[in-house]
């Protein structure tokens, strides 16, 4: 029973075709709650499907997740959102002409409230709601650093401060799981480091994190646990230091 | 701290402006008269269609859905006036009955449209309104058989005016000392009702669906992942761009007294969609302006062609209907190329646009 309640989720032979290409091949695998957990593999290997699976971006052709002990109906990415499950994306995408604090304001929808009839009216309740997300936003934008950078329009940012962004959109989502799309592609040796220690604070915070990576150092160092995938098919998962032994991780890297 | 100290001049300055819009929108109808209650007409219609295009503004400015079929919802809303006014069944409710109606008539219109084609995208969703904006004309006119219920192309005639009790909108009367004509009468309504559009409008701008509206128009599959249910949120879009569209096509029934298919062509949704469009999609003033140029602009034209034509030649030579298509062609073309994002576009429209063609 305690294992059971440890578990946060728990993919069940998860497949995914496009035409003859099985992108995604009877994946299982369990995160526990509060864990860093790493899902790498060579480009092409099914990381970001899986992502898109889990998420509702894309419908599995057959398995199924149960998430936070309850089988996803993953039909709808905003229904994944409102379990609890946010991510980022691997070619970040923010809403690039609104302001970043608006971006972060955005990732309140699914936690408010306020209709057509309360914008129009601007009762007490919508108003004291509106102040409520700016307030948070201001809180998150604080969260991943970039709080100066709260009414500059999200593509004017670097290129770091849009991951963090996007990190602090999805945050506000309240999720229990944060799955993060290869955050450190594109970032040099110091923005990667802060990376590290944002996405610890995430989790020392009571978040669950998923992460896709490239960066082995960055992995090795951060998850919990590591599953790797290779053709569709997760051929390892365990943690870091035996992981980085297994001979058929070793081959799927180096080519075989 | 110091914008304290500026706000004053700068709140001063905003009163100012306000003072000078409602004293010349006081002044309108009146000085339009001396020229003729056509006049007064024409600034009635240039207010109406402000009033339909920032409802349209909402679908296309704010949501970022091209609807090419708007004038099927005018359309509804002013049918159900006629029909339900008129001695063409013999009814006759009272204007705050039928036009609340219309407004929910046409937004059942707009769900029943949006629903199953809110999935499609950019040009298939255009397509699709287009057609149905058309739909919605062709039953206008063709069902007056077995059973007459819309008079077909003859149209429906002696719709009743707006009325309050026994102060009606399409009689001269005497208030406060002041003689308003019919024409001014509606034009002060439909003044009332522009206010309340454009603060409408203004206050969904800074909301929580307004932000969902331009996040859907960002990036869609992000606003997903943000956990907006999207289809419901565009069919919002939808169904409220819909009841405005209703609103206006009830108060054109009662001021014309007459409707018609004929009103109700796809090049009247085209036009609204050019107000929008060339004003400057999603920034209101913008949208004002557009709607008021476009209608002042050809009845102008109308007006000023034919003494121009026989002082310069003699006699007509252009007849002032086509020629006012063409200028119309024109400007539309003129300010593609040389104002993309309108002619009174937001700062943000300003930057979208300038990044395409950076």
């Amino acid at each position: 029973m305690a294992e059971q309640r440890q578990i946060l989720l728990a993919a069940h032979g998860v497949a995914k075709h496009f035409g003859g290409v099985k992108a995604l091949h009877d994946v299982s695998l369990t995160i526990h709650r509060g864990e860093i957990y790493g899902l790498i593999g060579p480009n092409g290997a099914g990381k970001t499907t899986f992502f898109n699976c889990l998420t509702g971006l894309y419908t599995n052709e057959s398995g199924h997740f149960v998430f936070d002990g309850v089988r996803l109906a993953a039909d709808a990415p905003h229904k994944a959102a409102a379990v609890g499950i946010a991510r980022t994306f691997q070619n970040i995408r923010l809403f690039g002409n609104m302001t970043a604090i608006e971006n972060v304001m955005v990732g309140r929808h699914l936690r408010t409230s306020a209709g057509v009839f309360g914008a129009i009216s601007r009762n007490p309740a919508t108003r004291a709601e509106e102040a409520a997300i700016a307030r948070r936003a201001d809180e998150l934008l604080h969260y991943v650093g970039i709080q100066e950078r709260a009414h500059d329009y999200a593509r004017h940012l670097s290129y770091g401060d849009q991951r963090r962004l996007e990190i602090a959109r999805a945050l506000a989502t309240e999720p229990k799981l944060l799955a993060l799309d290869e955050p450190a592609a594109g970032m040099n040796g110091t923005e990667t480091e802060a990376l590290r220690v944002l996405v610890e604070g995430i989790r020392r915070d009571g978040v669950t994190v998923l992460l896709i990576e490239h960066d082995v150092k960055l992995v090795m160092g951060l998850c919990d646990r590591v599953a790797v995938l290779d053709y569709g098919e997760k051929i390892c998962e365990d943690v870091p230091a035996v992981v980085q032994k297994d001979p058929r991780v070793i081959e799927a890297y180096l080519g075989g | 701290m110091t914008g304290e100290s500026r706000r004053s001049p700068r709140g001063l300055r905003q009163w100012l402006g306000l003072l000078l819009l409602v004293g010349v929108l006081l002044a309108v109808p009146f000085v339009a008269a001396l020229g003729g209650q056509a006049w007064v007409r024409i600034a009635n219609f240039a207010i109406l269609y402000v009033f339909l295009a920032l409802g349209l503004n909402i679908v296309v400015g704010y949501a970022g859905l091209l609807d090419l079929g708007y004038v099927a919802f005018y359309a509804v809303g002013a049918y159900c006036y006629a029909l339900l006014a008129s001695p063409h069944f013999g009814i006759h409710l009272p204007f705050w009955v039928i036009l609340p109606f219309g407004a929910a008539l046409a937004c059942l219109f707009g769900v029943l449209l949006g629903a199953p084609t809110l999935k499609l995208r950019g040009d298939y969703l255009a397509i699709v309104t287009l057609g149905f904006g058309e739909i919605i004309r062709i039953f206008m006119n063709n069902l007056n058989a077995p059973i007459n219920i819309t008079n077909g192309a003859q149209g429906i005639t002696l719709i009743d005016p707006i009325r309050i009790g026994e102060f009606s909108f399409a009689k001269t009367s005497t208030l406060f000392g002041i003689s308003l004509s019919g024409p001014q009468k509606y034009y002060f309504l439909l003044v009332a009702l522009a206010a309340l559009v454009i603060v409408i409008n203004i206050r969904l701008q800074n909301s929580r669906i307004g932000r969902a509206w331009q996040a859907i128009r960002e990036d869609e599959v992000a606003a997903k992942a943000c956990g907006i249910n999207t289809r419901n949120i565009k069919l919002l879009a939808f169904a409220m761009g819909a009841s405005f569209g209703g609103i206006a096509g009830g108060v054109f029934a009662a001021m014309q007294g007459f409707v018609s298919p004929e009103s109700f062509s796809l090049m009247e949704s085209i036009t609204i969609l050019a107000m929008v469009v060339l004003g400057g999609m999603g920034h209101i003033p913008g949208v004002i302006l557009g709607a008021v140029l476009l209608t002042g602009l050809p009845e102008a034209l109308r007006y000023g062609i034919e003494p121009v034509q026989k002082a310069v030649f003699g006699r007509m030579i252009i007849d002032p209907e086509s020629l006012r298509m063409l200028v119309f062609g024109l400007a539309l073309v003129l300010v593609m190329r040389f104002r993309p994002a309108g002619l009174w576009p937001s700062s943000l429209r300003r930057r979208e646009l300038s990044e395409v063609t950076d």
